[in-house]
Formats: C-alpha cells, sequence, structure tokens
C-alpha cells in the first residue's frame, strides 16, 4: 500500500472528529472527538515516518500519546468535577466565561 | 494480503468514528472507539511499528478507555437536548467537516512528495522494534522523555485537585 493511501484515510478521520466537535454537545462526546483527532495526526506521523524511513516520527507519536493522556485525565476530572456541583452537562449551558 | 488488512482496519477505523459522533449514548461512543483504537493499531502494525501499536491497545484500549468508561458510568450518559443555540449548525458543521476534507485531499494530492506515491523504503527487520525506540529514547530524545514524565506527573496531580472531595463536602 502506498503511504498516500494512509495520509488520506488520517484526513479523513481528522475531519470526522472536528465535525464531532462542532456537532456535539456533551463534554464527554467532545473529548471523545478530541481522541479521533489526535489519532489521526498519530496515523500521519507514523505514515511519514515510514515513508521516510525514519523512526524519529513514531518517538513524535508516542509524544503526542502521552499529552493526550494528560489531556484525557484533566478533561475527565473537570467533567468529574462539574457533575459534583450539579452544573448541566452542556457546553453550551456552561457559558458563564463568555465576554 | 496487505491491501485486504488495510481495507478492513481502515473501515474499522472509519466505522468507530462515525459511531464515536453518531451515538446518542456517550456509553457506546466509547465503545465505538474502542473499535477505531484496535484498528489504528492494526494500521500501525502495516507500517511496520509494532512498539507503537502495542503502545496504543495497552495504553488507550487499556487504560485510558477504562477511565472514559468509569467516568460515562458515574456521571450517566444522558441524552443532548435537540435545542440549536446556533441556528443551522447541524447541518452547517459536516460541511464544514466536508469542506476540511476537500482541502487535506487537494493538499495530499497535490504535494510534490514524490516518495508519497510509494511504498516507503525497505527497511531492516527490526525497524519500529521496542528496542529501536527505547534506545531513540534514552539517547537521543532523552529531554522530551523526561518532560512527558513531568507532564504526566502534573496531569495526574491536577486530576486529584479538580475531582477530589473538599473537605466542606464531606462535613
Amino acid at each position: 500500500m502506498s503511504i498516500e493511501w494512509y495520509v488520506v484515510l488520517s484526513a479523513l478521520l481528522f475531519a470526522i472528529g472536528a465535525s464531532g466537535i462542532l456537532i456535539r454537545r456533551s463534554p464527554i462526546v467532545i473529548l471523545l472527538c478530541l481522541e479521533l483527532m489526535l489519532n489521526a495526526g498519530n496515523l500521519a506521523l507514523i505514515a511519514f515516518s515510514r515513508m521516510v524511513g525514519n523512526e524519529q516520527g513514531q518517538i513524535f507519536a508516542l509524544v503526542v500519546m502521552v499529552v493526550a493522556a494528560c489531556e484525557v485525565v484533566i478533561g475527565l476530572g473537570l467533567i468529574v468535577a462539574i457533575f459534583r456541583r450539579r452544573l448541566p452537562l452542556d457546553v453550551d449551558a456552561l457559558r458563564e466565561l463568555k465576554g | 494480503m496487505e491491501e485486504v488488512l488495510f481495507f478492513a482496519a481502515a473501515l474499522g477505523a472509519l466505522g468507530g468514528a462515525v459511531g464515536v459522533i453518531a451515538m446518542r449514548n456517550p456509553f457506546y461512543g466509547v465503545l465505538a472507539l474502542i473499535v477505531h483504537l484496535f484498528s489504528l493499531a492494526v494500521l500501525f502494525l502495516l507500517l511496520t511499528s509494532a512498539f507503537l501499536a502495542a503502545a496504543q491497545v495497552v495504553v488507550y484500549a487499556g487504560a485510558v478507555m477504562v477511565l472514559y468508561v468509569f467516568v460515562v458510568a458515574y456521571v450517566g450518559g444522558g441524552e443532548e437536548s435537540a435545542w440549536e443555540p446556533i441556528p443551522g449548525q447541524r447541518l452547517l458543521a459536516p460541511l464544514l467537516g466536508l469542506a476540511l476534507v476537500a482541502e487535506l485531499a487537494i493538499a495530499v494530492l497535490a504535494s510534490s512528495l514524490r516518495a508519497l506515491g510509494s511504498d516507503g523504503p525497505d527497511v531492516a527487520a527490526g525497524f519500529g522494534d521496542p528496542a529501536s525506540i527505547g534506545t531513540l529514547l534514552l539517547e537521543k530524545f532523552l529531554i522530551p522523555f523526561e518532560a512527558s514524565s513531568i507532564l504526566l506527573l502534573l496531569a495526574a496531580v491536577g486530576a486529584i485537585v479538580l475531582a477530589g472531595r473538599r473537605r466542606e463536602e464531606t462535613a
């Protein structure tokens, strides 16, 4: 399979994740869509690392995985904190910081 | 054989991704994301990165998804209301997604990277295995490795501060 296929697949996955963030309003689903976008980026990084024949791109993908894990932990912590205060779990209802 | 595996895994990845944004119940969304992550691990294997495929399954499908399942079970998967704060948001968002696909497809197809159309160079047998990744991580990329460990520690402390029970709540 040529590398092009992998890159096009990663573009499709990224766009699906981005439109998911635009459509959905539950913060949990928005976090899931962020995962989709980060994983699409990982796929592109690994495809390019294979294209060049160099493993350094895979290290980059590994660091992206670490950052994604941190983002999940903080995001889920925020969701639990919002739920504890009995605020609605809807990103449009949580608009106190809106200017 | 490689083509069959690629298209099967690509279909799984796309189906899982569509499932995440289409499922009304977040619990099913998490399950769809697990299908997506397993398919991506197969694609990583096809790109000869065995260590990352294993890390994908162990870290994501194993640890991160368990965290999601726990939080969804704790918070409860509520249905989203049909109220639209921005008129036409449901219609506009897929159109913007399609525009993004078109833009990226043009960027890939019109790229002057000649190697994009190839299978990539022939690599040695140990390409992307744990030994070579570990050597790179501990020799050439030691500072990013240590920085990511500090980031993980900060995230763990931050999560405890955010989600931990407060004194006045327990009293």
